[in-house]
C-alpha cells in the first residue's frame, strides 16, 4: 500500500444505546467522520464517554452503527480478509487468565491459520520485542496490568498489521513501559504500518501523533495534522527572575507567581521583554529563566472541550 | 483451523475449571452409591444399580453441560475476550460453534470417564450388560441439546437467567406429553396458546429417554436409537442455527 492512501475511513457514524430499562436511547456518535493514511499515526483524543471507544467497537465490528459507514482499507470492516490486516489491543486487556503468556500468543496464532512453526516463530519475536519472554511461561493471571498490555499489544502485533488500532495504549504503563511501547509505536511508523490509537494522555499524542482529532459530543471537532493546529509562533514569554520587586520594575509584563526570592512574570512581545529583562539588571536582579511558551496540545484540547 | 482452535481452547478452559471436576466426584460416588442404596431398598440390586448409574450420568451430564455451556459464552462476554477474538479473522457463527464443540468435546470426556466407572462398578459385581450403551449414547445426543441450548440462551441474557431458562426448558422438554393433556383442560385463551406453542416448539426429551427400557430389558432396536438421535441431532443444529442467528447481530458492549 502506497503511502498517503486512505486506510481507514469513516462517515457520519451514528450509533445510540439503551438506556436503563430501555426507556431511552443514548446517542454517542452523533455523525463522526474522519479519515487516517497510510503509514500515519492518528491520535483520537476526548474526554471519557466522548465516544472514542465506541468508535473503535464499529471498526471493529463490535458493534454495529445506526447510520453512516465504516471503511478499511477500502473494504466492509467486518470481512474477515480485512480482519487479518489489523491488530487490536482493547482498552485494560482482560485475557484467558488460564493461559500461560506463550499459550496465548500461540492461540492468536491459530486464529489466523499459522503453522505451528509459523506460530511458534512468532510468538516468540513478540515476546521478545514486548519484553515479555522471561514471564512467557506464567499463567496470566499472576501478570500485573502493565504486563498484561505488553502481551495485549503482542497479540495485536501477531500478525504483523497493516494498521493496528490501540484503545488507551498507555493506560496502566509506568514511565519505563510508556517508553518502550511508543518507541514500539514509533517503529510501526518506521516500518509504513498505520496506527489509530485513542488517548487522553495528551503528552503521548502530542510526542507519537502525526495528526489527531478531538472527539466532543461524539462528533468530531478541531481534527488535523499537529503542526497546522498548534500555532508554531510563541504565544508569550515566561520570565523568572531574583531580585528586584516586580512593582518596583514598572515593567509592561503581568506578574505570575512570586516564590520566595523569585519572580514570574509574562510578556506578550519581544520588545517587552527586553524591556524587562533589562530592568531586571538594571536594578542588580539575577535572570534565572527565560522560556519562550507555544500552543500545546493541552491548551488546543481544553479550548475544543470547553467550546 | 480457527474452529478447531476455539474448540481446543474452549475446552482447556473447561478442564483448568474446578467446578467439572466437583461434578464429576459427585457422579462418581452416585454411581459407586447405587450398591449402598439397592441394600437398603426392596427389589432386584442389578435394577436398582443400574437405574441410578444412569441417572447420575443423565443428571450430572446435564449440570454440566448448563452450568459449564452458559458460563464459558457469557464469561467471554463479561470478561472481555471477545473484543480480541472478533477482531481476529473469524465470523461470528465459527465463535459460537467453536465454542460449542469444544463444550460437546468436554461433555464427551466426562460421559465417558462416568461410563467407566459405572461399566466398573457393573463388572464388579458381575452385571455387565453392554446394551446400557444405547440408553448412554441418547443421554450424550441429550447433552448436546442441552448445551446447544444453553448457548442459545446465553448468547443474549445473563448466566442466571440462561440456567433458568435451560432448566425449564430441560424439564417441560421431559414432560411435554402433559402439554396436550393440559391444554384440552383448559379454557381456550392465552393459557391454552402457550401450552400448544411450547408443545411444538419445544423438543420432547422422552424420545431421547431409554433408561427405563434398557434396565427392565426391553428391547431396544437399533434402527430406534438411529431415529432418535436423528431426532435429537435435527434440533440440535436448528438452535445452534438460531444462537447464531441472535449472535450475529449482537452489540457487545
Amino acid at each position: 500500500m502506497s503511502q498517503g492512501e486512505p486506510v481507514l475511513e469513516i462517515r457520519n457514524l451514528r450509533k445510540s444505546y439503551w438506556g436503563h430499562l430501555r426507556l431511552r436511547r443514548n446517542r454517542v456518535l452523533n455523525g463522526l467522520s474522519l479519515t487516517v493514511s497510510s503509514g500515519e499515526i492518528f491520535g483520537l483524543l476526548g474526554q471519557n464517554g466522548a465516544g472514542k471507544t465506541t468508535t473503535i467497537k464499529t471498526l471493529l465490528g463490535l458493534v454495529f452503527p445506526d447510520g453512516g459507514a465504516v471503511r478499511l482499507f477500502g473494504k466492509k470492516s467486518t470481512i474477515v480478509a480485512v480482519k487479518e490486516r489489523i491488530g487490536f489491543l482493547p482498552e485494560n486487556p482482560y485475557f484467558y487468565e488460564y493461559l500461560t503468556g506463550r499459550e496465548f500468543l500461540d492461540y492468536c496464532g491459530r486464529l489466523f491459520g499459522y503453522s505451528a512453526y509459523e506460530r511458534q516463530r512468532r510468538t516468540s519475536a513478540m515476546l521478545e520485542r514486548v519484553g515479555m519472554a522471561s514471564r512467557a511461561d506464567s499463567q496470566l493471571r499472576k501478570y500485573s496490568k502493565g504486563m498484561l498490555q505488553r502481551i495485549g499489544l503482542a497479540q495485536a502485533l501477531i500478525n504483523d498489521p497493516d494498521l493496528v488500532i490501540l484503545d488507551e495504549p498507555m493506560s496502566g504503563l509506568d514511565p519505563i513501559g510508556r517508553r518502550e511501547f511508543r518507541d514500539i509505536i514509533l517503529s510501526l511508523k518506521e516500518r509504513g504500518k498505520t496506527v489509530f490509537f485513542s488517548s487522553h494522555i495528551l503528552s503521548d499524542a502530542e510526542a507519537l501523533c502525526d495528526r489527531v482529532g478531538i472527539v466532543k459530543d461524539g462528533a468530531l471537532g478541531a481534527e488535523g495534522k499537529l503542526g497546522e493546529l498548534l500555532r508554531p509562533t510563541v504565544r508569550h514569554w515566561e520570565v523568572t527572575y531574583s531580585g528586584p520587586e516586580f512593582a518596583a520594575l514598572g515593567a509592561a509584563a503581568t506578574l505570575v507567581a512570586v516564590r520566595g526570592t523569585e519572580t514570574l512574570a509574562r510578556v506578550a512581545t519581544e520588545a517587552e521583554l527586553a524591556a524587562l529583562l533589562e530592568k531586571v539588571r538594571a536594578r542588580g536582579g539575577v535572570l534565572i529563566s527565560v522560556m519562550p511558551r507555544r500552543d500545546t496540545l493541552e491548551d488546543l484540547y481544553l479550548k475544543e472541550i470547553s467550546t | 483451523m480457527k474452529l478447531y482452535a476455539i474448540a481446543i481452547n474452549t475446552f482447556r478452559e473447561a478442564i483448568r475449571d474446578r467446578i467439572l471436576y466437583l461434578i464429576l466426584v459427585f457422579a462418581l460416588i452416585m454411581i459407586g452409591a447405587g450398591r449402598a442404596i439397592s441394600l437398603l431398598t426392596v427389589g432386584s440390586e442389578e435394577k436398582i444399580m443400574k437405574d441410578m448409574g444412569l441417572a447420575a450420568i443423565s443428571l450430572f451430564g446435564v449440570a454440566t453441560a448448563i452450568f459449564v455451556g452458559v458460563g464459558l459464552v457469557f464469561k467471554e462476554i463479561e470478561k472481555r475476550t471477545i473484543y480480541v477474538l472478533i477482531a481476529k479473522p473469524i465470523r461470528r457463527s465459527e465463535f459460537i460453534l467453536g465454542k460449542y464443540l469444544g463444550l460437546a468435546l468436554v461433555l464427551f470426556v466426562n460421559l465417558s470417564i462416568m461410563t467407566l466407572g459405572f461399566y466398573a462398578v457393573l463388572w464388579y459385581k458381575g452385571f455387565l450388560d453392554v446394551t446400557l450403551g444405547k440408553a448412554i449414547v441418547l443421554i450424550f445426543v441429550e447433552l448436546l441439546l442441552i448445551t446447544a441450548i444453553a448457548i442459545f440462551f446465553s448468547s443474549f441474557s445473563s448466566p442466571f437467567l440462561s440456567s433458568l431458562f435451560t432448566v425449564t426448558s430441560y424439564l417441560i422438554g421431559h414432560l411435554s406429553w402433559g402439554l396436550p393433556l393440559l391444554a384440552d383442560k383448559l379454557q381456550s385463551g392465552p393459557g391454552r396458546a402457550l401450552c400448544v406453542v411450547l408443545y411444538r416448539v419445544l423438543p420432547n426429551l422422552e424420545y431421547l429417554n431409554i433408561k427405563g427400557e434398557v434396565v427392565h430389558g426391553v428391547p431396544i432396536g437399533g434402527e430406534q436409537v438411529l431415529l432418535a438421535a436423528g431426532y435429537g441431532l435435527l434440533y440440535t443444529a436448528l438452535v445452534l442455527m438460531l444462537a447464531i442467528g441472535v449472535f450475529r447481530r449482537r452489540d457487545f458492549v
